[in-house]
Formats: structure tokens, sequence, C-alpha cells
């Protein structure tokens, strides 16, 4: 067993997942490929929206897959920042909004 | 512009040798061969269909020197075709009906006889093309050249890999940007881009890393609309072009540790169509000193033309060439990877 839980090398297993369950894991693929597909958001602005999710759900295999997706998609590096501003901004805007939360309660408690 | 680094050649590196590449790149394990590859798709043997493109490296002098150059070259290059070559290169053109001639380098307008190439090809009513670096433009004894080419109606492939300062200068070195931009600003006041002028400029991209281009048609809308924008600058086409595992290409994946991956990356996207197409089958590439090859890539391996077949243009022959056997290699994966890859863009 390896020595830490997340190996780079794992992602080429991916596929595996089907072994068990085919027939989930070929709808699971082929709705997954037709959804980065270009339509009314074009393959760049799609991976460029991966990329940042990837970083909100914190998934390395998700991040090095799109970060190659991006550059693979003509996106470069500064855009690729933005989209993980993005992220990070709804990830800290999400935490911090729950500051309502509690606000509501000390205003319950407070007098 | 900013520093000049020194070639292969220059640094006597082990890889400025096509033989000592072609080593490097058989020790990298690989999922399935190349041939490997044709063969399962009804491809192999890979042979040539006609001769539509006589491309003509004249020389390996440029006044760049570019991470990715496949050929190496750079300012302290000597190589230049001499007149021998260039006149039984002009005598296949006049004696043939190959209807296009591609020149290229290094920078081709360096060759003494560029200008004279150029006219007697469109004499002969063929047509040419330039595939010019832009910045050779803004040096003063070439400031000609947009007017010139134009005049000679001759197609320019111009390098820009990106519409960015920082990617663009990481590529090609620090200020070509700028110059670049500067170029296409010229070619356009020369009518270049102009659909009206019937004066063609297309750019070329590749890729600022290891990795594969993106969507052709995709990036060229995108690309239009930025240097519009940008730079009010206009093109016709955008070709993308993947990097091949060649000369500095191949010291940059070898010393980045990209190398395996890179070529891992090029197997797993093999594209039949794309292998179906690749332009090795419709051209035919003539080195500085007049030895034939497949492709030009296979030049900078020398890697030469079957050797069955005539082995220099001084031998030319057509029915002995038009349905050759096509000399290939591992790094052959660069072309039909994707939607293919080819000096005129994607293949598919």
């Amino acid at each position: 067993m390896s020595d830490h839980y997340y190996d780079s090398a794992d992602l080429k297993k991916f596929g595996e997942i089907g072994e068990e369950a085919p027939e989930l894991a070929e709808a699971f693929f082929g709705w997954y490929g037709k959804v980065f597909e270009a339509g009314a958001l074009t393959a760049r602005e799609k991976a460029l929206i991966a990329l940042a999710v990837s970083h909100a759900v914190q998934c390395p295999y998700c991040i090095e897959a799109w970060s190659d997706g991006c550059l693979e998609k003509g996106a470069d590096a500064e855009e690729m920042t933005e989209a993980v501003h993005v992220a990070a901004a709804i990830r800290g805007g999400a935490s911090l909004v729950h500051g309502v939360q509690m606000r509501n309660h000390l205003k319950r408690l407070g007098m | 512009m900013g520093k000049v680094l020194p070639t292969l050649q220059k640094r006597h590196d082990a890889l400025a040798s096509g033989a000592a590449q072609q080593t490097v790149l058989a020790q990298v394990p690989l999922v399935r061969s190349f041939p490997d590859s044709l063969a399962e798709v009804g491809l192999l043997p890979l042979t040539a269909t006609g001769i539509e493109v006589l491309q003509i490296n004249v020389g390996k002098k440029c006044n760049q020197t570019c991470h990715h150059c496949h050929v190496d070259a750079g300012p302290d290059r000597t190589e230049m075709m001499p007149d021998d070559v260039v006149d039984a290169t002009l005598d296949v053109l006049a004696s043939t009906d190959i209807p296009t001639l591609d020149i290229t380098g290094g920078a081709p307008e360096l060759h003494k006889r560029f200008d004279e190439m150029v006219i007697r090809a469109r004499e002969l009513d063929r047509k040419v093309m330039d595939r010019c670096n832009l910045t050779i433009t803004q040096l003063p004894n070439y400031r000609y050249l947009p007017e010139f080419l134009a005049e000679h109606q001759v197609e320019v492939v111009a390098s820009l890999p990106y519409f960015k300062e920082g990617q663009t200068d990481a590529q090609r070195g620090d200020g070509v940007f700028q110059q670049s931009i500067q170029a296409l600003k010229d070619f356009n006041a020369a009518g270049y881009g102009d659909p009206a002028s019937g004066l063609v400029l297309n750019l070329v991209t590749n890729p600022v890393g290891a990795f594969l281009p993106g969507d052709q048609e995709a990036m060229e809308v995108r690309w239009r609309r930025e240097l519009r924008l940008r730079f009010g600058i206009e093109f016709n086409h955008l070709f993308t072009i993947t990097n091949l595992p060649i000369s500095r290409f191949l010291e940059y994946l070898r010393e980045s540790g990209n190398l395996e991956a890179y070529m891992t990356r090029l197997v797993n996207a093999f594209n039949p169509t794309a292998a179906a197409n690749v332009m090795c089958r419709n051209t035919l590439s003539v080195g500085w000193d007049g030895v034939l090859y497949d492709c030009d890539f296979n030049q900078m391996l020398e890697l030469p033309v079957h050797p069955e077949a005539p082995q220099t243009i001084h031998d030319f022959h057509t029915e002995l060439l038009e349905g050759r056997e096509i000399a290939i290699g591992p790094h052959c994966f660069g072309c039909t990877a994707g939607a293919g890859s080819s000096c005129g863009g994607a293949v598919t």
C-alpha cells in the first residue's frame, strides 16, 4: 500500500471503476464526455469551469486532469489562475456569508 | 531583441546529431510502436500518394533561437543551400507540375537567392509559401519583404505562438512578441489578411510547453477576436501545430522530465484519420545540401527517403518518388495525435 492516498498514476485506473458496474460506468463516462463538448459554452470555457470546480471540491486528480484540459483547449495560465480565484472566492464567500447565521444567533441571545 | 541562445550545435550537445536524437527517442518506453499503430489501421507500410508540395529548407541560419525549434536554427548556424542545389530545385519545379513550393529554414529570407527563388517559382505559376518568423522583417535589410512578397503574391505562413507577450517571448525569445506584432501590422499594410486582396497571411501556433494544441477552429475564432481588439491585426487562418520531440524541443522535454509523459500523451492521442492524412504523403522535403526527405522533421533526424528512392534533388525522378515508402519513427506520433498536425495545421 502506498504511503499516501493520492497518486497521480492512479488517475489512469479511473476506467477500472466500471469493472463491477459497467452499465453505470458507461452511462457516466458517456454523459461526462458530452458535457465537455462545445455547445452554448466553448470547450475552453467549460474546461476553465471544470478547473475552478476541481479546486472547489479539492480533487487532486481533477486539478491535474483539468490543468491539462485547459492548456489543451487553448487557455493560458492567467485565465486558469483567475478561474481558481473564482472558486476560492465562492468558497471563502460561502464561509463568510454564514456569518449571517452567527449574527442571527447573537441577536437572539443578546440583550 | 534580448539574449540570443546558442544552438545545440554551438554548445556541442550530443542532440545536435540526428542519429543521437533517434537513439534517445528509441529508448522511450511506449505502450505501442508507431509501425504497430499504423498496422492496426491498415496503413503499414505508409506510402506517399504523390508530390503536391516541394518543401525546401534553404538553410539553418536564423535571427532567432526559439526554445522549441526542431531545426536547431540560430544566428550561429552557417548551413545554406548552395547554388547547385538551388538550381537543381528550380529545374525540378520547371520540369514537373508540382503545384506548390514551400520555402522554410531557419529564416529562409536570409538566403542570398531567396528573392530569385520566389520570382522564378512564381514565373512558373506555382504557389509559393514563405515560412516567416516575422521578426526578420524588422531587420534593416529585410524591411522590403512585406511589399516584395505581396508583389509576387506569396502566401505567408507566420509563426506566432500566442496573442500575449509572456507566452510568445517564453518560447521565441525576449522582445519577439512586440516585433512580431509590428511585422503583422506591416503585412496588413501591404494588403495581407484582407480577403479582397487575395494576399494570404496564415498564422502558426505551437503550444508553449509539453501539451497538445487546442481545437484549431475554436482557437482561430478567439485569435481573430483578440488580435483585432488588441492590435487591429487581421489574418486569414490559424494553424495549430504539435511540437515534435526533435532537437531543442527534445532537449526541453528531457531536461524538464517531460519526455516519457509527452510521448505517452502523443501515443494515447493516436488518430487513424490523422494518420491517413499526414503531410509526408504528399510532400517532398529538400535539405539545404540537396538530400531528399519525407518531411522537415525526418530531415532534422537525418532520416532520408527510402533507400530505393532517389536520394538527392540532383537525382529527382517523379515516378520513383511519388509512391515511395515513407521513413517512420516514434516522432511520427506527433503528426498523428489528436486532430493531427502538419505544416498546414490540423489534418482532420
